[in-house]
């Protein structure tokens, strides 16, 4: 079962420019998570820090006991070795083919025979479907495989923890299905606990358990995935309708001006009419044993169902199956948001 | 966790930023020391390196692979610029010394300048100037292509795995290198002197004998060693921080080499200076 990583107060500024502050949350173990935010909110630099390569000021990561931030450096090594990062482009090594780049982890951690090893290659690149091209340098083939070799490259240790930065950009529609179901897949099958960076609204809608979303320095909100789907905040609700409506701007922060400007006029362009409806969330392949995160995530979000506002309350229990004793209605959403605001 | 937790108050208009909280003040470092931060961390480097030379697994065919690829692209160029630096020096110790008489000794002053200070330089110039920039060159693109991040992603450290057979080798090559040029520089001396100055064959090798002590060559060794450690650590410090992009890359090649030629030259001055001070002159 995949590991637990705990966030607090995690604050990073590179010189004097803050990229966020203050983020806390929990990865569940053996959920999938899936982190939002407009371009340059610092998701990436919110996942490298996860795994120990920036280093926060303000705030920590455990993992399994180890702070990812502050720990000795010898501790945090160690510790990676449980982790499974997909970069953006793949960050292949440049000089070796597909073949020795899957199994530089193998050949530097485990004594594993060459035969064995060529046996775990050869199946995580079935997996992610480059079989044929093992001799081939990164430099050879197109961004998209690139990324599907750096992702076998990722699980090649089994890892526990997987985290992939923007599984999808440049990837053809196609194929981002292809790597959702995979990854949906790659959780039933070993486990681990997933953090996924992106902006696509097909990857947020269909696969994770949870869902976080980064805007101005500041984590909006973290929490199962009903909860950002069906909220009604205005940043959460304009990103997800991929509207022009709020307060995204084209650089980062709109002003206020051009935001008064916005509520006098008219409702800007017709992608205003996308409405959003909660998708079910994408089953493993027909084959491969249940995911045993969802019973465990129900369980969890059973447990917190009073703390949840109510449009995400309602969707929860719609999905619950019939099986499950109905649960008490209670109106506890009311005292928890007098408690916000005092 | 609660998912209302960090939920910012849900207004349209932009967030108030919380009070950032006071540094600590004994964090804040002294004024006017902002230059000593890269030499420190170049320092860092240093050290980093040398301990990770003694924790295992060494990488032996890394090693390997860039000895063979220092030593073949410096060997050359060694040979061929030691022959008319030693040649210089023959002549232009020649020429003095018959000025005043004392021809007899110049094959001791052009053979101990070689040995001591022309070998041990020329070798560190063409290691940085040849071997440092490909270092550099290859590190750096390696990290803009954030390879170095997947490396230490996976658990190895790159310093360990990358750095640290890079750096051995160029003092390898350094050290055996270093002796090379002193014999090549020293043929050439004699070649020079004896053949178109008219010196004396019994002369020059008494002299050198004469006044020349095994610490020589030591020192000259010792030089080439540090001088081969610097050119390496230099040039990856340079290439494991690049400013960004490929012109960043370009920009760090170029800062090593410089930065590598300055240190040479200061170092040479501090070692020449102690040795002098620690070793008597032979026949003082």
């Amino acid at each position: 079962m995949g590991i637990e990583v705990a966030v607090s107060g995690l604050t990073k500024s590179f010189g004097s420019k803050n990229i966020w502050q203050d983020i806390t949350l929990t990865l569940p173990a053996g959920e999938v998570s899936v982190m939002l935010g407009p371009s340059g909110t610092g998701k990436t630099v919110f996942l490298k820090s996860l795994i120990g390569l920036v280093k926060p000021e303000r705030g920590s990561v455990l993992v399994d006991g180890v702070d990812m931030v502050r720990s000795r450096e010898r501790d945090i090594y160690e510790a990676r070795k449980t982790f499974g990062l997909m970069f953006q482009d793949g960050a292949l090594f440049g000089s070796m083919n597909l073949f020795d780049n899957i199994a530089f982890p193998l050949r530097e951690h485990t004594r594993k025979k060459e035969s064995e090893i060529r046996r775990i290659v050869m199946e995580r690149l079935e997996m992610v479907g480059l079989v044929g091209d093992e001799e081939k340098l990164p430099g050879e083939i197109s961004g998209g495989m690139r990324k599907r070799a750096g992702l076998a490259r990722a699980l090649v240790l089994d890892p526990q923890i997987i985290l992939c930065d923007e599984p999808d950009s440049g990837l053809d529609p196609v194929r981002t299905a292809y790597t959702s179901q995979l990854l949906i897949d790659l959780n039933a099958q070993i486990d681990a606990t997933m953090l996924i960076v992106t902006h696509n609204l097909d990857i947020a809608a269909t696969v994770p358990d949870n869902m976080g979303m980064l805007f101005r320095r500041h984590l909006v909100t973290f929490g199962p995935r009903e909860v950002l789907l069906t909220s009604e905040e205005p940043v959460v609700a304009q990103f997800l309708s991929g509207s022009r409506t709020g307060p995204i701007g084209m650089s980062e922060e709109k002003d206020a001006a051009t935001l008064a400007r916005e509520a006098d006029s008219a409702a800007l362009g017709p992608l205003n009419a996308v409405t959003r409806r909660l998708v079910p969330q994408l089953e493993p392949t027909p084959g491969l044993p249940e995911r045993q995160a969802v019973r465990r995530r129900r369980e969890r979000v059973v447990n917190m169902l009073d703390e949840l506002p109510p449009a995400a309350r309602r969707a929860i229990e719609a999905d619950l199956p019939q099986n499950l004793a109905p649960l008490p209605q209670r109106t506890s959403t009311v005292r928890q948001r007098s408690q916000e605001r005092p | 966790m609660t998912a209302t937790e960090h939920t910012p108050p849900p207004t349209g208009g932009r967030p108030e930023e919380p009070a950032q909280p006071a540094e600590p003040a004994a964090r804040t470092p002294l004024p006017g020391l902002g230059f000593l931060r890269e030499p420190g961390k170049l320092f860092i480097l240093a050290l980093t390196v040398l301990r990770a030379i003694f924790r295992r697994p060494f990488q032996f065919r890394e090693f390997v692979e860039q000895f063979w690829f220092i030593a073949s692209v410096t060997i050359l160029p060694a040979a061929l610029v030691s022959i008319p630096f030693g040649a210089v020096i023959a002549l232009q110790v020649g020429s003095l010394a018959s000025q005043i008489s004392a021809q007899s000794f110049t094959g001791a002053a052009s053979v101990l300048v070689n040995i001591q200070q022309a070998s041990p330089l020329i070798v560190a110039l063409l290691i940085s100037g040849a071997a440092g920039s490909a270092i550099c060159a290859d590190l750096g693109s390696r990290t803009i292509r954030e390879e170095l991040d997947a490396m230490e992603v996976m658990g190895v450290s790159p310093i360990q795995r990358l750095v640290v057979p890079r750096v051995l080798a160029t003092v390898c090559v350094a050290v055996l290198l270093n002796g090379m040029v002193s014999v090549v520089g020293t043929l050439g001396g004699y070649f020079f002197n004896v053949v178109l100055q008219d010196g004396t064959p019994g002369a020059y090798l008494a002299s050198f004998s004469a006044l020349a002590q095994l610490p020589d060559l030591y020192i000259s060794e010792i030089k080439a060693l540090i001088f081969g450690f610097i050119a390496g650590i230099v040039a990856s410090y340079r290439g494991l921080n690049p400013r960004g992009g490929p012109k960043g890359v370009g920009d760090a090649v170029n800062q090593s080499v410089v930065i590598t030629f300055l240190l040479l030259f200061f170092v040479n001055m501090v070692l020449t200076g102690i040795y002098l001070q620690l070793v008597p002159p032979k026949g003082a």
